[in-house]
């Protein structure tokens, strides 16, 4: 058997494709060795935690939303929790039950965009959706079916699919009608068959086979599966409160990445749906639950690739959960959904599920409300670090079992995009 | 593709990003129920964000983002000197957008904010029109895929897209809304350009002017109210200064540090 490593292999991907933002692949190998594999970041960081300062609390929400177009709603409503958490303010419950579904939507939209648009052509061997819409129209339909009723959640949910208006530090500016509700309940209900065929279609694919052990971080749930706050959890057995970001990120600087890196444990750590499947699986709803047994995707996974199951899984959770919320939220009083408060001096973490992994926001803020220190912490900036030791494992790996240097240049970058980076955010 | 009965070539389209949140290039993939029709009337050539496709053949170049490297300034040059007709799409790329809150401090003091000692470059600000010429601005934080389409239409038939040249104001009374002012809400409808249908007033936020100054305003009679009404100086620097939409104007009070 001829050993492919002996051949020279060099991969420069420019400003990876079908991935949010900026970032390079490098790979090389020489006389059998590996000589380089980076996964670089070369997004221009836009100084965030340098904008929110001297600005009031009540604009963090507003500005933390354009740290990310994808998830514009799960910045806002981290940096609101941060400023409630400051203030002490109490939420009202109708107010966090709209901030909850608002997630679910963008978690839908956010999961469906990746599945269908960035890493479906990869399994059909074309570069984009482009020529998907004319080869498996019925795809794009699906895809289009989903994604046309999140959008329309966001939208009367948040104000609309990027950057939302509706939420404010205590609570909302408004709240939907009942009947505008009940509407979005009826066309949630029509798109549950469109969801099943979603499932049919990413059962039917095969993730490539690859396992790397790994440290899983991510939010723990009490009774529900969690999105919005609570205690910082590792698969290594590390459990801290919310105010303790810092010791679970570790953030720290690197030359090839303009967004810093982050460890716990091990030399690297991951975040997302896979994460939170991970730790938190028996909290899914059982719809769920019963997708993932049939995909056979249990937890305790170590495939990177698993990360698209894992979302497909969190496609169905979100969908319940929200027709059950939705219900609820019909045949409740909702006109308690702002709460009052007085601003004073203090300091406050928000930490959230974003639909790629755990965000924090933390804001210092003077007796009149300003803003003197924030800080930010971003789940594709908490995943760059262990892209790269996957790399590392996976390349030599299909280098040994003789791949050619395009699949193996495929193979890298179905990795990066298994982890639905989103760079821009991740340097902010 | 016709139009009038007369075959139109299908313009080659391609978009670019710089520094932002990929929030506008992501409405232009977003709306998928268009987005069939979208792509029978342009050939996109490059669209990094959704596909793997590239070539540099184009004719329309959309960029979004602002310039704030000398490695930025040499790309979009390079965008320039190929595309026929370059379209800055968003606040980031038309004014500067939220990034430029960061102007108000000096930029090594702002390296070091967030890096410490780490060597990291960057630059100024800047809107894509201080570094190359531009034909159109589409504006909105993020834009809207109704007036990108609108505007792509335009293009397609060579007609130059005219935006709204009245205030948000107009669009806002059309759909019967409180005015935030009766909430004792701040709003810069009455000085910003048109065309988002007024959706921040309509979801009970005052407007933020992510759209840039309407053409004539009035800004000094405008601050007038604001200060009559009761709100601070800060408050409406903030809300003023927040999508560096109104910069050059000086009655408007600085956002300070
Ligand atoms: S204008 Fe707004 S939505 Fe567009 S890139 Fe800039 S921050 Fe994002
Ligand atoms: S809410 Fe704003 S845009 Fe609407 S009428 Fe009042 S000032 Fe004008
Ligand atoms: S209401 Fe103002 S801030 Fe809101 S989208 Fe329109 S122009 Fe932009
Ligand atoms: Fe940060």
């Amino acid at each position: 058997m001829t050993n492919i490593l002996e051949k020279p292999i060099d991969i420069h991907v420019e400003h990876i494709a079908r991935v949010e933002g900026h970032g390079n692949i490098k790979i090389g190998i020489e006389d059998g060795k590996l000589t380089e594999c980076t996964w670089e970041v070369v997004e221009t960081p836009r100084f965030f935690e340098m904008m929110f300062k001297g600005l009031s609390i009540e604009m963090a929400p507003l500005l933390a939303a354009r740290v990310c177009g994808i998830c514009s709603i799960s910045h806002a409503l981290t940096a609101a929790r941060a400023a409630e958490r400051a203030l002490n303010i109490q939420v009202p419950e109708t107010a966090q039950k709209i901030r909850l579904l608002a997630k679910h939507a963008e978690t839908l939209q956010s999961h469906v965009l990746h599945l269908f648009f960035l890493v479906a052509p990869d399994f059909l061997n074309v570069g984009s959706v482009i020529p998907i819409l004319s080869s498996h129209p019925h795809i794009v339909q699906i895809a289009t079916q989903l994604k046309g009723y999140a959008n329309r959640a966001s939208d009367l949910l948040a104000g609309r699919t990027s950057h939302p208006m509706v939420f404010k530090v205590g609570g909302l500016t408004q709240v939907p009608r009942k009947r505008q509700l009940k509407n979005l309940l009826n066309e949630l209900e029509e798109n549950i068959p469109y969801l099943e065929q979603a499932i049919e279609i990413f059962k039917g694919l095969s993730m490539p086979d690859f396992e790397r052990e790994t440290e899983f971080v991510s939010l723990k749930g009490q009774d529900r599966y969690p999105f919005i706050g609570g205690d910082l959890v590792s698969s290594d057995g590390i459990r801290m409160g919310e105010d303790e970001y810092q010791a679970m990120t570790n953030e720290y600087m690197v030359d090839i990445s303009t967004s810093k890196w982050c460890k716990l444990s091990r030399d690297s750590f991951a975040v997302g749906a896979l994460a939170r499947f991970n730790n938190n699986y028996e909290l899914l709803h059982p719809k769920a639950i019963e997708l993932a047994e049939e995909i056979g995707l249990k937890p305790g996974s170590h495939n990177p690739f698993f990360h698209n199951l894992a979302q497909l899984v969190e496609c169905v959770h979100v969908v319940y959960e929200s027709k059950d919320m939705l219900t609820e939220l019909i045949d409740s009083d909702t006109s308690a959904f702002m709460a009052s408060y007085e601003v004073h001096a203090g300091e406050g973490v928000g930490a959230l599920e974003a639909p790629r992994g755990i965000l924090y926001h933390h804001f210092q803020i003077d007796d009149e409300g300003k803003i003197v220190k924030a800080n930010c912490v971003i789940p594709t900036g908490q995943n760059h670090a262990n892209i790269h030791h996957d790399l590392h494992k996976l390349v030599p790996e299909l280098a040994a079992q003789g791949e050619i240097e395009a699949e193996i240049s495929k193979r890298a970058q179905m990795l990066v995009r298994a982890y639905d980076p989103c760079i821009s955010c991740s340097v902010h | 593709m016709k139009y009038l009965g007369i075959p139109l070539e299908k313009p080659k389209v391609a978009f670019f990003g710089f520094t932002g949140c990929e929030g506008c290039q992501l409405q232009i993939a977003n709306k998928e129920e268009t987005l069939a029709d979208l792509l029978g009337a342009v050939e996109v050539m490059s669209f990094r964000l959704i596909s793997s496709d590239k070539d540099d053949g184009y004719d329309i170049a959309f960029v979004e983002g602002s310039i704030t490297t000398e490695g930025e300034v040499e790309r979009l040059k390079k965008i320039r000197a190929q595309a026929k007709i370059l379209v800055a799409i968003g606040a980031c790329a038309c004014l500067g957008g939220v990034n430029n809150l960061r102007s108000r401090f000096p930029l090594d003091e702002t390296i070091q904010e967030v890096y410490g000692n780490h060597v990291i470059e960057s630059g100024p600000v800047r809107k894509l029109s201080e570094v190359v010429t531009v034909d159109y601005e589409l504006p909105g934080c993020p834009i809207s895929k109704a007036e990108f389409e609108w505007l792509v239409r335009h293009v397609i038939v060579g007609v130059i897209p005219q935006l709204p040249q009245y205030p948000v104001c107009v669009e806002c009374k059309q759909r019967i809304k409180t005015c935030v002012f009766d909430m004792g809400i701040m709003c810069m409808g009455p000085v910003t350009r048109a065309g988002c249908n007024a959706i921040c007033p309509s979801n009970h936020m005052g407007c933020w002017g992510c759209r840039g100054a309407v053409d004539e305003a009035n800004f000094e009679s405008f601050i007038e109210i604001l200060r009559e009404r009761g709100f601070a100086e800060r408050e409406i620097a903030e809300r003023a200064n927040f999508f560096n939409a109104f910069s050059g104007v000086d009655v408007i009070p600085q956002l300070e540090g």
